[in-house]
């Protein structure tokens, strides 16, 4: 009992980085009905980035944290400027868009490995205090709950903001529909690339998060969370903020549930793409998705 | 002659690498040519060769027959998975024939029948350079005989307006089960020589990032023409070979001029390197005329 809880609280922890991976990318794609499959190297180079300023350039990790977020975003935009922005206006910007973000993910991952090296690196010993609770035989750490904590008022606050501030509604506005929003005086170029600065810089918190959890960073560490992202965004329903979350937190569940029942990893991620093969045939619109998927 | 064959000593698993892959990125073209997005291509390569490999190794079948039972095998898969997929559209359609290869691929890591992780090793080794390109070669020639038959513009006119293409009487599920699955044998078929090519198969060798690289092959050639495949293939392919050819060996900038190449081809010559030469025979057409 006690070891379920304890995957039960790992499959939490897992699951808050996934739907912080997830929530960039969906918001992406609830905007421009794009994929952005160059996300997962943005989240490899956020967490590169983080792990060069504390290691090299000796920040503390409060203060490399949100600069590497910033240095994300600023990737992003460069990304939108480079890959999207120029195919806009194209009939089949959706397909375009889909193999653009591929070339640029391809040219991100390269300069993470002609960075950083191939080898696989660690944040410094010391860079997060370490602490462990012992409530009712379950073991939490700090680090645990640090990751937790910050994943949950990221996606808090990106709630909130898209949800009651002005910029917010304006995402909304260009993600329902371009043209009426340019009509109504929003500036729609300048809210696609904000939305994919916000993307960016939360895919690279949670390749900085991701990275500290397993203390380990590649410059390849951004592909296996590529497909996990995209089935939680398609679970949860595409371009819904809350369904990413939910669905994020669900991935990191099921996973841990399959290796607890089975006994073995080995079907961890076959049970997780049988059930999103499963919801894209039985209700691709996702667990709170806006139900319009069949036309795009 | 002599050069020839010194040639052939040196870079003949690049030749056999470059047909090998022209054959799987056709094979993604039956489907593109539809505007049906799928990236379940290398699992029905899997799936293939997989096959092949069991039929040649277990049940001692000869080399011919174990090819065919690989190209019904994913023939048979690209069916069942493509009737109730095919409802699906655009990004949804990538991704879950994205799914279903991942299933494939981890059923075959965890699978005994598949040898695992390791994957199926000692599988006679009788494939050869000449079968393979007139395997290419018959490929080839079948998709351009399919594009200027019936189906051919019926696929091409559902990738144009799906709705207009059913109003005009175009069976559009039944045109797409059809591209779908000869798409599978055909990749069933590249699976099934591939694995007869290279003693073994693993799980590695049919992952999602073959999946794109097979997409890429098209963009970069073109998807609009025959030849186009299999040029984005056999130049995607040769690359590396030649980029160490010319001293370029840090491993970044192979991968960053890859990457280059596909958005310089996406972002100012959309329908491919083909469309260089389609663009230059129309324009000396014009200036014969």
């Amino acid at each position: 009992m006690d070891l379920l809880l304890q995957q039960l609280i790992n499959g939490l922890f897992i699951g808050s980085v996934y739907g912080l991976f997830a929530v960039g990318y969906t918001l992406v794609f609830g905007v421009l009905d794009m994929l952005n499959l160059a996300h997962a190297a943005i989240f490899t180079l956020g967490g590169l980035i983080a792990l060069w300023l504390v290691e090299t350039a000796g920040v503390s990790l409060w203060l490399a944290f949100p600069m590497a977020c910033v240095a994300a975003g600023l990737l992003g935009l460069l990304l939108n400027q480079v890959a999207f922005a120029p195919l806009r206006k194209r009939s089949d910007s959706q397909f375009s868009g889909l193999i653009s973000s591929i070339a640029m993910a391809i040219i991100f991952e390269a300069a993470a490995l002609g960075l950083f090296g191939a080898r696989s690196v660690r944040f410094p010993v010391g860079t997060v205090p370490t602490h462990t609770w012992q409530i009712a035989g379950i073991t939490i750490t700090l680090l645990q709950v640090g990751i937790v904590c910050v994943a949950a008022s990221l996606m808090v606050i990106l709630t909130l903001f898209i949800g009651r501030t002005r910029t917010g509604k304006a995402i909304r506005a260009v993600g329902e529909n371009e043209r009426a929003a340019t009509l109504l005086g929003i500036n729609v170029n300048g809210i696609i690339a904000f939305t994919f600065f916000v993307s960016s810089a939360l895919g690279g918190a949670a390749g900085i998060l991701f990275g500290l959890y397993f203390n380990n960073l590649t410059p390849d560490m951004g592909r296996s969370i590529e497909l996990k992202g995209l089935a939680v965004i398609i679970l949860g329903g595409m371009g819904s903020i809350p369904g990413a979350i939910l669905g994020g937190l669900a991935f990191g569940l099921s996973e841990v549930l399959t290796v607890a029942i089975t006994g073995t990893s080995n079907l961890r991620d076959a049970v997780a793409f049988a059930v999103l093969f499963a919801i894209l045939l039985i209700r691709p619109s996702g667990l709170l998705g806006r139900g319009k998927t069949r036309e795009a | 002659m002599e050069h020839l064959l010194q040639f052939y000593a040196i870079y003949g698993s690049v030749i056999n690498f470059i047909g090998i892959n022209a054959l799987l990125a056709l094979s993604l073209n039956v489907t593109l040519s539809a505007g049906m997005l799928s990236l379940g291509n290398a699992a029905f390569a899997a799936v293939g060769g997989y096959t092949a490999g069991i039929l040649s190794l277990r049940f001692g079948f000869p080399y011919v027959a174990s090819l065919a039972g690989g190209t019904c095998a994913a023939g048979l898969v690209g069916l069942v998975i493509g009737l109730p997929v095919l409802r699906l559209k655009g990004v949804f359609l990538a991704m879950a024939t994205l799914a279903f290869g991942e299933v494939v691929r981890l059923a075959a890591v965890n699978l005994d029948v598949t040898g695992g992780a390791e994957g199926l090793t000692g599988i006679p080794n009788v494939t050869t350079t000449w079968m393979i390109y007139l395997v290419l070669a018959a490929a080839a020639y079948f998709i351009a005989m399919l594009r200027r038959s019936r189906l051919g513009w019926g696929l091409v006119s559902m990738r144009e307006d799906e709705t207009a293409a059913s109003s005009l009487g175009i069976p559009v599920t039944y045109y797409k089960a059809v591209a779908f699955v000869i798409g599978a044998m055909l990749a069933g078929l590249a699976g099934g020589m591939y694995a007869h090519l290279n003693y073994l198969i693993t799980p590695r060798d049919y992952g999602f990032f073959i999946a794109v690289d097979l997409l890429i092959y098209n963009i970069v050639g073109g998807t609009n023409i025959w030849y186009g495949p299999i040029l984005g293939a056999a130049l995607l392919t040769a690359l590396p070979e030649v980029l160490r050819g010319a001293g370029v060996t840090a491993g970044p900038i192979r991968m960053g001029i890859n990457g280059l190449i596909l958005l310089l081809v996406i972002l100012f010559l959309p329908n491919g390197l083909a469309s260089l030469f389609a663009r230059r025979r129309s324009s000396a057409v014009k200036a014969g005329a």
